[in-house]
C-alpha cells in the first residue's frame, strides 16, 4: 500500500476522499436533483408526470405566503431573543467564570442531551394552564382568569428560542473567549469607561460570533415545524408544517418539493441581505 | 435596599444565572415528571411521586423496540460516518489537490441546509427508486450517515490542523512505513478527537427526528415513537427513557470535563 502511494502520490487524497464524497454526492446532491425533478411535475398521487410545471412554484408562493412569512418572522424574533439571552451569559462565562468555564459550557449544551421532541414537550408542562407560570401571571393579572399561554404564538416562539439557543451561545463563546485581555487593559489605560471599552473593543471583536450564531440559529428555526405542531395551533403553522403535511399526509409531492426549494431560496435571500448589512468579510470569517 | 445594591453590583452574574436556570428548567421538568403518578392519560400536571415508571420503563407497547432501533442505527451510522469522515479530514488537511475548495463546500452544505429539506429530498430519491430502496432501517441508516459525516469531518479537521507532524517524521526516519506510522503514531494521537467526533455523531443520530421521520417509512426510532404518541398522550415512561439518556450523556460529558481539568493540572505540575 505504501509503495503504491509512493508511485502515485497524487492519487492518495482522492482515494481518501472517494467513499465520503460518494456518500455525500449520492445521498445529498442526487436527492436534491430528484427534489428539483419532483417540483416540476404535475398530476395526483401516484400518477405524476414531468411537465416543467413552473406554476407549482408560483401557486405555492401565493397559497402559502402567510406560512412563509410567519416562518421568517418567528425565526427572526427567536434569533434576536436568543442573542439577547446568550450574549450576557456567555460574556459572563468567558470573563468571570474562571475555572468553572467548562462546567457552565456544559449547562449550555445540556438541553441537547434531552431528545428534541421531549424538551419541547416539557414546555407543555411548564406553560400548562394548571402550571406555575400561568398561575403566577393570572394572580398578578397579566393574564385573565381564562387566558393561557399554551397554543399561542408566544409558546411557539419560546419553544423555538429554547431549542436553538445552544447554536447561538457556542459560537458567541468561541469569539468572546479569544479576545485578548490586554486590549481591554489598553482601553482602560487610555481612560475608556467600561461601557466604552465594551462598545469599542469587545463588541466589534465578538462580531464573527454574533454572525455565526445568528446564522446557525436562524436557518434551522426557519425550517422548523415541531414547535408549531406541539406548542401551537393551525394559526401558528410555519412553512415546515406545510411541507411535512404535503409530503407525508396529503401526498402532494410536487407542491411539497417546490415549497422546499422556496424555503431554501428564501433563506439564501435572507442570508444575502444579512451579508449586505453586516459586511461580507464578517460572514466568511 | 441592600438587596437592590447587591443586585446592581452583580447584575451580570444574576442575569447569567437566571439564563442558566431557564436552560435547566425544561430538563428538570422532564426528570421530575418521570416520577409523576398521573391520574388520567395526561402527564401534564403533577399528581404524586412514584418509582413505578422507572421500574416499568418498557411497559408501553413499542417503546423498547423503538429505543433498540435508535441505538442500532446510532452505532452503525456513527461507525461508518466516522471512518468516512476521518479519511476525508485527512485528505483535506494533509493534501493539496484540485477540488479542495469545492470539497469543503460540499462538506459544509448539509450542515447549513434545513433538516426538513434534507429529509424531503432523501424521501423523493427513495420514492423514485423504490426498486433499490425500501423505506425502513437501512434508509434511516443512509440518511444518518449522510448528515453525520460533515460534523465528523469538521471536528477531526480542527484537531488535524494543530497536529505535530514531527512525531510521524521521526517514526519514518526510524524505518517505519506509512501504514505502521499511521497505526502507531497518527491514530493514537488522533484517538481523542475521533472519539469526541464519534460521540457527537452518535448523539446527533439518536436525537434526530426530522430527517428520520421522512426516511423511516413504518420503522420507529425513539423520537419517531415519541412523535406518534405525543398526538395521543405521552406516558411517563417516555420521560424515564429521556431522563436516562440525558443522565448517561451528561455523565460522559462531566467525566470529560473533569478529565481535561485533571490533565491540565498535571501538565502544570510537570511544568
Amino acid at each position: 500500500m505504501g509503495s503504491f502511494f509512493h508511485r502515485h502520490p497524487g492519487l492518495a487524497p482522492y482515494l481518501l476522499l472517494a467513499p465520503g464524497l460518494a456518500w455525500l454526492a449520492l445521498f445529498f446532491l442526487v436527492p436534491l436533483a430528484f427534489l428539483g425533478y419532483q417540483s416540476l411535475q404535475s398530476g395526483i398521487f401516484p400518477n405524476f408526470a414531468f411537465t416543467w410545471e413552473f406554476s407549482n412554484f408560483t401557486e405555492a408562493v401565493s397559497d402559502y405566503r402567510t406560512q412563509l412569512g410567519r416562518s421568517f418572522l418567528y425565526a427572526g424574533i427567536s434569533t434576536v431573543i436568543a442573542l439577547l439571552l446568550a450574549y450576557p451569559l456567555v460574556y459572563w462565562i468567558a470573563v468571570r467564570a474562571g475555572p468553572w468555564r467548562n462546567l457552565f459550557l456544559l449547562f449550555i449544551v445540556a438541553p441537547f442531551f434531552v431528545t428534541y421532541l421531549i424538551r419541547t414537550l416539557a414546555w407543555l408542562n411548564i406553560l400548562a394552564d394548571e402550571g406555575p407560570v400561568v398561575g403566577l401571571l393570572r394572580s398578578v393579572h397579566v393574564l385573565g382568569e381564562t387566558e393561557g399561554l399554551l397554543f399561542t404564538t408566544l409558546a411557539v416562539v419560546a419553544g423555538i428560542t429554547y431549542n436553538f439557543f445552544p447554536f447561538m451561545a457556542l459560537p458567541l463563546y468561541v469569539s468572546l473567549e479569544q479576545i485578548d485581555g490586554r486590549l481591554l487593559e489598553a482601553a482602560k489605560d487610555l481612560y475608556a469607561s467600561p461601557t466604552q471599552a465594551f462598545l469599542r473593543v469587545t463588541l466589534p471583536l465578538s462580531a464573527p460570533g454574533i454572525v455565526a450564531g445568528t446564522l446557525l440559529t436562524f436557518i434551522p428555526a426557519a425550517g422548523d415545524f415541531i414547535n408549531a405542531e406541539l406548542l401551537g395551533t393551525p394559526k401558528q403553522q410555519m412553512i415546515g408544517n406545510v411541507i411535512q403535511a404535503k409530503f407525508l399526509e396529503s401526498l402532494d409531492y410536487p407542491t411539497a418539493a417546490s415549497l422546499s426549494f422556496i424555503l431554501m431560496a428564501a433563506i439564501l435571500v435572507a442570508l444575502l441581505v444579512y451579508a449586505k448589512l453586516v459586511g461580507t468579510e464578517k460572514l466568511t470569517g | 435596599m441592600t438587596v437592590w445594591r447587591f443586585v446592581k453590583r452583580h447584575a451580570l452574574t444574576v442575569y447569567a444565572l437566571l439564563v442558566v436556570g431557564y436552560l435547566m428548567l425544561p430538563i428538570a421538568v422532564v426528570i421530575l415528571f418521570s416520577f409523576n403518578d398521573p391520574a388520567g392519560r395526561f402527564n401534564y400536571v403533577w399528581q404524586g411521586f412514584t418509582l413505578d415508571n422507572w421500574a416499568d420503563w418498557d411497559g408501553v407497547l413499542g417503546l423498547r423496540e423503538a429505543l433498540v432501533t435508535s441505538i442500532q442505527v446510532g452505532l452503525f451510522a456513527t461507525l461508518v460516518a466516522t471512518v468516512l469522515g476521518v479519511l476525508m479530514a485527512m485528505a483535506i488537511v494533509r493534501h493539496g489537490f484540485r477540488g479542495r475548495a469545492s470539497t469543503n463546500v460540499l462538506v459544509f452544505l448539509p450542515m447549513s441546509t434545513p433538516e426538513i429539506v434534507l429529509g424531503a429530498s432523501l424521501l423523493t430519491l427513495f420514492l423514485n427508486m423504490t426498486s433499490v430502496f425500501s423505506l425502513g432501517f437501512w434508509t434511516i441508516f443512509i440518511a444518518h450517515v449522510m448528515f453525520i459525516i460533515s460534523f465528523i469531518v469538521v471536528t477531526v479537521k480542527a484537531r488535524l490542523i494543530g497536529f505535530d507532524r514531527h512525531l510521524e517524521e521521526a517514526a519514518m526516519d526510524l524505518g517505519a512505513n506509512e501504514w505502521t506510522t499511521f497505526r502507531k503514531i497518527t491514530l493514537p494521537l488522533l484517538a481523542p478527537a475521533i472519539l469526541a467526533a464519534a460521540l457527537l455523531g452518535f448523539a446527533l443520530s439518536i436525537d434526530d427526528f426530522v430527517i428520520t421521520y421522512f426516511a423511516a417509512g413504518g420503522e420507529q426510532t425513539f423520537p419517531v415513537f415519541v412523535w406518534g404518541i405525543a398526538r395521543v398522550s405521552v406516558p411517563p415512561q417516555v420521560n424515564v427513557v429521556a431522563s436516562a439518556i440525558f443522565l448517561v450523556a451528561i455523565g460522559l460529558a462531566l467525566a470529560n470535563v473533569l478529565w481535561q481539568y485533571g490533565s491540565a493540572k498535571r501538565e502544570r505540575g510537570i511544568a
